[in-house]
């Protein structure tokens, strides 16, 4: 008996012991007086940032910025989980598509208020296209940080080779010049342009220019088979059947050695790659390669039209500090940090004065973007995008490509499938509706 | 005597109590919780608001039997548990044959190298499989050349692929299974050997007739446990090709996660798991079934 009681008095003087140093250790966190962001940021953002937040901490010294880095293929799935178990940051790095997803859950706070009364940020100040993806039901929910849409890189040797000294300006000289660089190798295996089918940013860019929809009735049934995108559609898998692109994406494995080696000359993809194609490509190569803006469809005015990505900064509607947050929000959309973060990870200012440093300015490969970033627009703003895209589009263009089912089957099974994924926003329209 | 019964029954619940409350809380209600939901059509707007969220019935499991990537996803996955799974048994069997054999020496060394997969983490092992299987750099393709193989382009070919995770999880996990047949075999009196032998019967017969009966219920163990953890391939396909090329590798879990985590689909992926469930059930009381007849 003795000995249990001994055995309980310790227990209980180490766990008073723990508690003490506990609540000592919490109360020296919350005595500091210092106010604590929560800022998320994805993939290498989250390296470069620190470096301008540490700057911010210094202009406001009562202000704590904790960066935390989620990888880019899981941050999706991580800010869901953390909205649905309520442990979300105070500001996010946000995907443009995403911002109608964690609007439709209540979660992001509108920045109107702050945008009416702030002196740096201010919509004329960026792209039209870029800002207005932020958008939705008339209130804004981010402020561009940085900007990312599609042009054509492309190998400017082999072109002139077959006769453009200049990139296609529009479908039938891309079409064109995709027939001449096939012949130019006859039976080799190398190839003219590039279309990954897991990416759906081209089938899209293309629908658009066409003049696609791509959804309808107040975005809540599918428009895939109507006749704008099916023609974008069947255009596309010509270069897949006449083999101006490779079906298999496997024999890419490397899209810089594949480049390098003329597997095949032109690929339309994001900023991300110029500072890659900078630095993987053999010295020899690199007065071969240039960017362009993407063609325009049929008689359109040059450039075609692109997509409108990048991220923005959002805020949390759980933000206890939103002044603060604000604050560092701001501190971002500043030119001068705009610049810097530039020069920190090649990711594109989103404020167009930023673009008037001599770094960017200076860079021939970034007037292309700058360029097409005139012309870009937003995709359909439901929060199922993200699904239809990259589940179903890029599924069904893979059928195509493979010639699985035919263009036109495939654009109907398309269709089917994203109105089976819209079927529950039809069902909450309908309710709204009804109510009112 | 009745009341001392008594007092050991609820010491007994005492000491078990820890462990009950947490399989009740962690485990059970968990998938009670799963089954009420897979009732219910709860996505990506319910969370936001719990009134967009409404009891469907039996339409999830409806819309599931309609759906292709469903049958796609159980093909692929009864392809990785019937070629793979007794291919993989019979890997097992095998090495456990030749680690257990009395000629060989170094018997610890061999069961530590043949044992190192299965604790190696599987990210890892995907990746490095990666290169293996690379269609114009990979290891594979190379000794493959050799012997006049063309190029195969192992996952990118939907031909190819499943055969390809097959192949690497067979490597990864036979250890396991390995280990276990060990046991079983150590579990045979020599006797029956000598016997056998003495009698003039051959290496084969021995095998046919000592081994594999006195082997029935190892083999029945390892059948049900490797059934079961087949059937929830998952982080090979996850890892290696996101269920591609043209969802040729597309199991169930990988769908069932894609529909939940990605997309959000909760009321439709917990219907999957259901399901998912209900096969390994009714496909455990088979072969279980099936054992007993042939052996007791």
């Amino acid at each position: 008996m003795n000995k249990l009681k001994n055995i309980v008095r310790h227990l209980l003087f180490y766990l008073t012991f723990a508690f003490i140093v506990l609540s000592e250790l919490s109360c020296s966190n919350s005595t500091s007086n210092k106010i604590q962001i929560n800022f998320w940021t994805m993939g290498a953002e989250a390296e470069h940032v620190q470096k301008l937040t540490k700057q911010f901490e210094k202009l406001n010294p009562n202000i704590v910025v904790k960066v935390q880095a989620i990888p880019w293929t899981a941050a999706h799935e991580k800010l869901i989980t953390a909205y649905a178990s309520e442990t979300t940051p105070d500001i996010v790095q946000m995907g443009n598509t995403w911002i109608p997803e964690f609007v439709a859950l209540n979660s992001l706070d509108s920045l109107d208020s702050f945008v009416d009364q702030s002196k740096v940020v201010h919509s004329k100040n960026y792209f039209p296209g870029i800002w207005r993806t932020n958008i939705i039901h008339n209130k804004l929910y981010g402020i561009p940080w940085y900007v990312d849409t599609r042009v054509l890189f492309y190998r400017s040797d082999i072109l002139k080779r077959v006769g453009y000294p200049d990139p296609p300006k529009n479908w039938n000289e891309l079409y064109d010049v995709s027939k001449k660089i096939k012949k130019l190798y006859g039976s080799e295996q190398k190839y003219s342009l590039f279309i990954p089918t897991n990416e759906w940013a081209p089938f899209i860019i293309f629908g658009m220019q066409a003049g696609a929809d791509l959804l309808k009735d107040d975005n809540s049934l599918g428009d895939f088979s109507e006749d704008k995108f099916q023609i974008a559609f069947n255009y596309l898998m010509k270069f897949y059947k006449e083999k101006f692109a490779p079906v298999d994406m496997t024999e890419v494995s490397n899209v810089y050695q594949a480049f390098a080696s003329g597997f095949f000359a032109m690929y339309i993809t994001g900023p991300w790659n110029v500072a890659e194609f900078k630095n993987r490509l053999p010295k020899s190569l690199q007065n071969d390669w240039m960017t362009a803006p993407l063609p325009a469809y049929d008689n359109q005015k040059y450039p075609g039209l692109s997509l409108a990505g990048g991220s923005s900064l959002s805020m949390f509607k759980s933000c206890k500090h939103k002044e603060e947050a604000w604050k560092l929000i701001e501190f971002l959309s500043e030119k001068s940090n705009q610049v810097e973060f530039y020069h920190l990870s090649t990711d594109l200012p989103s404020v167009i004065d930023a673009w008037q440093d001599s770094t960017l300015k200076n860079d021939k490969y970034l007037k292309a973007f700058y360029e097409q970033l005139q012309n870009v627009i937003p995709t359909p703003k439901v929060p199922e995008w993200e699904q239809i895209v990259s589940a179903k589009v890029q599924q069904y263009a893979e059928y195509g490509a493979r010639e699985k089912v035919s263009p036109t089957a495939a654009l109907k099974m398309l269709d089917h499938d994203v109105d089976k994924i819209l079927e529950k926003r039809r069902w909450i329209l309908n309710k709204e509706r009804k109510s009112n | 005597m009745i009341d001392s019964n008594k007092f050991k029954i609820s010491a007994a619940y005492f000491f078990l109590a820890p462990a009950m409350i947490t399989i009740f809380i962690f485990f059970l209600l968990p998938v009670i919780a799963a089954l009420l939901m897979s009732f219910t059509d709860f996505d990506i707007y319910s969370l936001g608001n719990l009134s967009f969220a409404q009891f469907v019935g039996f339409r999830n499991y409806i819309d599931i039997f309609n759906d292709p990537l469903f049958w796609t996803s159980l093909k692929n996955t009864l392809y990785f548990v019937i070629v793979g799974g007794p291919l993989s048994i019979a890997v097992s069997l095998a090495a456990a044959l030749l680690i257990n054999s009395k000629l060989v020496r170094f018997k610890s060394f061999f069961r530590l190298v043949y044992f190192i997969p299965v604790v190696t983490t599987l990210v890892a092992v995907s990746v490095l499989w990666r290169f293996i299987y690379h269609p114009r750099f990979g290891i594979l393709n190379y000794f493959l050349g050799f012997i006049g193989i063309h190029r195969i382009d192992w996952l990118g070919n939907p031909k190819w692929a499943m055969p390809a995770i097959i192949l690497m999880a067979i490597w990864k996990n036979f250890g396991y299974n390995m280990i276990i047949f060990i046991a079983g075999l150590q579990n045979i009196p020599e006797d029956l050997y000598e016997a056998a032998s003495l009698e003039g019967a051959s290496a084969w017969n021995q095998f046919k007739n000592i081994t594999l009966p006195m082997l029935a219920p190892t083999t029945l163990f390892v059948g049900i446990i490797t059934m079961i953890g087949y059937f929830q391939l998952f982080a090979e396909p996850y890892i290696m090709t996101q269920g591609g090329p043209l969802n040729s590798t597309l199991s169930i879990v990988l769908y069932m996660y894609q529909e939940g985590f990605r997309w959000w689909n909760m009321g439709y992926s917990a219907a999957l798991a259901f399901i998912l469930f209900f096969i390994i059930l009714v496909v455990s009381l088979i072969q279980l079934k099936f054992q007993k007849e042939s052996y007791i």
